[in-house]
C-alpha cells in the first residue's frame, strides 16, 4: 500500500522536499525566468512534451510547482496548475474545453465578478454561460445541451450563505458526460473536497483562505484525473492530434496527466496568466497553517453568525452553519467540519443601516476581498456585484440590504464587540 | 487499476530489460519516445515491429515478434490496441519462463489476459505508462506540479 498522510502533514509537506541543490528546508524562490538545458537533444525532448523539466517560467518554475502539487495533493487531485489570479484559473479551466459556439452551464449564485466574465467577457471568444439556480435540478438538465461543454458552481457561494448540491449536479453532468467545475475558494479544500463527491475540476483563488494574509493574488486549477476526454468525443482539444506538438494527442499520450499538461503546454504557453515564484511562496507560507485558520475561522463565524442570529437589530443572517438554514444539512454533508466564514446578514434598517455599520466598525476591514486573517465587510451589492442588475444580485445573494462577512480568527468576542457598537450607532 | 508506487518502484527497479512491442520510428510517437526515454534512463530496450524488423533504433536490431528476440527480457511493454493483447500475452508467456512484467499503455487493457499472466506469477500493469511512473517516482514529475503522492524531509 501506498503510504497516507493526513491533512495537517500534506499541507507542510506536499511538494516540498528539501532543495535538491542546496539541502534548503523552505521551498527558495527560484528567480528565474529560464533554465539552461543539458544539451540538444534535452533540449528537443523537452520543448516536444517528451520529458518534464523546465524550460521558461511562463510555463514551469520549481517554486511554482511546490505550491501546484501542494494544492494538487490536498484537493486529491493528479495535478495542478497555478496562475495569476482566480479569474485566470476560471479562463484556464475553460479554455481546454470551450470552442466558439460552446457554453457552460453556470450556478447563477457565483461571485459577482465571475458572473460578469461569464456574462460578457468570454463572449468575445465566441462562449457563452447560461446561469440556472443550482437547486432545481429539472432547470439544470434542462440547460445542457449538444454544445454545453461544463457544469460550473462554487462549493460554499460567495457572498456566503449557500451550498450547492455537488453530487446531485454532478450525476447530471456525468449522464451528458462534461466535468463538472467546482470553484472551491471559500471552502478550502481543509472543509470540502469536491472530487470526493464527484466534481472533475477545481479552481481556486488562492487570494484568498490558502494564502490567508491578504498579501498575493493567485489561482489554480485542479485536475480529478477521473474524467475520460476521449469518450464522448466532446473534447478535441485534449482527445485529438494537437498541431503545435506535431500531432500529439494529450489524452493518449498523458492518460490521467492530460489536462493537466494540455493547461502548461497550451494554456499558460499562449495565454501567459503565469503564477510569479514571489506569489508562489507567499501561498506556501500560507497554506502551511491552512487546518489551523480553518477551524479558527468556522468557529469564529458559527458563534458569531449565532450571535448577530438573536440580536434585535438584525432581519436574518444566512450562515448555513445555523438551524434556521435551509442548507444545514446539506453543509453538515459537504462541509462537516464546519460551513465556512463567508456570511451575509441583513441590518433593519436597510440600505442606510448597512452603509452606516460599514462605516462605524473599527476591527473590520471595509475591503472587497474574502478569506483574510482579519475580518472583513463588504456591502456586496454596491461594490463586488455592482455590475449585476438588482435581479441577479438578489438571485446571487447579495440584495442592496444585506452585508456580507469574512469572519477571520481574530478573538470572537472582540470582533461581536466590535459589532455591537457598530450597530447601535447604524441603527440609533 | 489502482497500483501502490512501493508495486511500480519494485518493477522499475528490478526490470533492466524491456521489450517494447508496437515501437514506431517517428519520434513524435508516445511509443518511439517512451523507449528513448526508457533508454535513456538505462534500460536496455528491444525494438519489437514486423514492419521495422532489422532495422536499428535505441542502438538495437528491431525484431520482427516477441519469439524471435534471442535472449531473456524481465519485461514486456505493450503499445497495441487491447485486442492484439492475448496473443501477445500467449507469446511472451510462452517465449520467457521468467518473465517479470507485462506492462501495458494507457488505453490498453484486457481483463482475461492478464488474469492468465497472473496465474504465472507475472506481474502485469494495465493502462499507465512507464514513463510517466517512473517521472512520479524519481521526481521529474514534481517539476510539473503534479501529485507523486511522495513526501520526504531527506535531500
Ligand atoms: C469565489 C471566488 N472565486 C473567484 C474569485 C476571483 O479570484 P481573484 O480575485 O483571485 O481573481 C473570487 C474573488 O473574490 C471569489 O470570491
Amino acid at each position: 500500500m501506498t503510504k497516507t498522510y493526513g491533512f495537517d502533514t500534506l499541507q507542510v509537506h506536499a511538494g516540498a522536499r528539501p532543495d535538491p541543490a542546496t539541502g534548503a528546508r523552505q521551498v527558495p524562490i527560484y528567480q528565474t525566468t529560464a533554465y539552461v538545458f543539458r544539451d540538444a537533444e534535452h533540449a528537443a525532448a523537452l520543448f516536444n512534451l517528451q520529458e518534464v523539466g523546465y524550460i521558461y517560467s511562463r510555463l514551469t518554475n520549481p517554486t511554482v510547482a511546490a505550491l501546484q502539487e501542494r494544492i494538487a495533493t490536498l484537493e486529491g487531485g493528479v495535478g495542478a496548475v497555478c496562475c495569476s489570479s482566480g479569474h485566470a484559473a476560471q479562463i484556464m479551466a475553460l479554455f481546454p474545453l470551450m470552442a466558439p459556439g460552446r457554453n457552460v452551464v453556470a450556478s447563477n449564485r457565483l461571485y459577482g465578478g465571475t458572473i460578469t466574465q461569464f456574462s460578457q467577457t468570454i463572449k468575445r471568444f465566441g462562449w457563452s454561460a447560461k446561469f440556472v439556480d443550482m437547486d432545481d435540478l429539472e432547470a439544470v438538465k434542462a440547460a445542457v445541451d449538444d454544445d454545453t461543454r461544463a457544469i460550473f458552481c462554487e462549493t460554499i457561494a460567495n457572498p456566503g450563505g449557500y451550498v450547492t448540491d455537488l453530487r446531485a449536479i454532478a450525476d447530471i453532468a456525468d449522464a451528458a458526460q462534461i466535468p463538472l467545475v467546482v470553484d472551491n475558494t471559500t471552502a478550502t479544500p481543509y472543509l470540502c473536497r469536491p472530487f470526493e463527491h464527484g466534481a472533475s475540476l477545481v479552481v481556486h483563488s488562492t487570494t484568498k483562505y490558502l494564502t490567508g494574509n491578504g498579501t498575493v493574488t493567485g489561482g489554480c486549477v485542479v485536475d480529478s484525473g477521473n474524467f475520460d476526454w476521449t469518450a464522448s468525443g466532446k473534447f478535441p482539444s485534449l482527445s485529438e492530434p494537437e498541431p503545435a506538438y506535431h500531432g500529439l494527442k494529450f489524452h493518449e499520450t498523458f492518460g490521467a496527466l492530460a489536462y493537466t499538461f494540455h493547461g502548461i503546454a497550451i494554456g499558460l504557453r499562449d495565454l501567459g496568466m503565469t503564477m510569479n515564484p514571489q506569489a508562489a511562496h507567499y501561498t506556501l507560507m500560507g497554506i502551511e497553517t491552512l487546518s489551523l485558520r480553518m477551524e479558527r475561522h468556522v468557529a469564529n463565524a458559527q458563534k458569531i453568525a449565532n450571535w448577530l442570529e438573536n440580536d434585535p437589530r438584525i432581519d436574518f443572517v444566512t450562515y448555513p452553519g445555523l438551524d434556521s438554514s435551509p442548507y444545514k444539512d446539506r453543509a453538515a454533508t459537504y462541509c462537516p467540519k464546519g460551513a465556512g466564514a463567508l456570511f451575509t446578514f441583513a441590518v433593519k434598517g436597510g440600505y442606510g443601516a448597512c452603509v452606516k455599520l460599514v462605516d462605524s466598525l473599527e476591527l473590520f476591514s471595509h475591503v472587497a476581498n474574502l478569506g483574510d486573517a482579519r475580518s472583513l465587510i463588504i456591502h456586496s451589492a454596491s461594490t463586488t456585484h455592482r455590475q449585476l442588475t438588482e435581479e441577479q444580485q438578489r438571485k446571487a445573494g447579495a440584495a442592496p440590504e444585506v452585508v456580507r462577512v469574512s469572519i477571520g480568527i481574530e478573538d470572537a468576542d472582540d470582533l461581536i464587540a466590535d459589532l455591537d457598537q457598530a450597530l447601535t450607532k447604524a441603527t440609533a | 487499476m489502482d497500483y501502490s508506487l512501493t508495486l511500480l518502484k519494485r518493477v522499475l527497479t528490478e526490470a533492466k530489460t524491456v521489450a517494447v512491442v508496437g515501437v514506431s520510428s517517428n519520434p513524435v510517437r508516445p511509443s518511439y519516445f517512451v523507449a528513448r526515454y526508457l533508454r535513456l534512463k538505462g534500460f536496455r530496450v528491444i525494438p519489437v515491429n514486423p514492419g521495422l524488423a532489422g532495422q536499428e533504433l535505441f542502438g538495437e536490431t528491431v525484431y520482427p515478434d516477441l519469439k524471435s528476440i534471442p535472449f531473456d527480457v524481465d519485461m514486456v511493454d505493450i503499445f497495441r490496441r487491447s485486442e492484439a493483447v492475448p496473443p501477445l500475452v500467449d507469446e511472451a508467456l510462452e517465449r520467457w519462463p521468467s518473465l517479470k512484467t507485462i506492462w501495458m499503455q494507457i488505453g490498453v487493457e484486457h481483463t482475461e489476459a492478464a488474469a492468465k499472466a497472473e496465474a504465472r506469477g507475472v506481474t502485469v500493469i494495465q493502462n499507465r505508462c512507464p514513463k510517466i511512473e517512473y517521472q512520479r517516482i524519481f521526481g521529474e514529475l514534481r517539476m510539473g506540479g503534479f501529485n507523486t503522492g511522495i513526501l520526504s524531509s531527506k535531500l
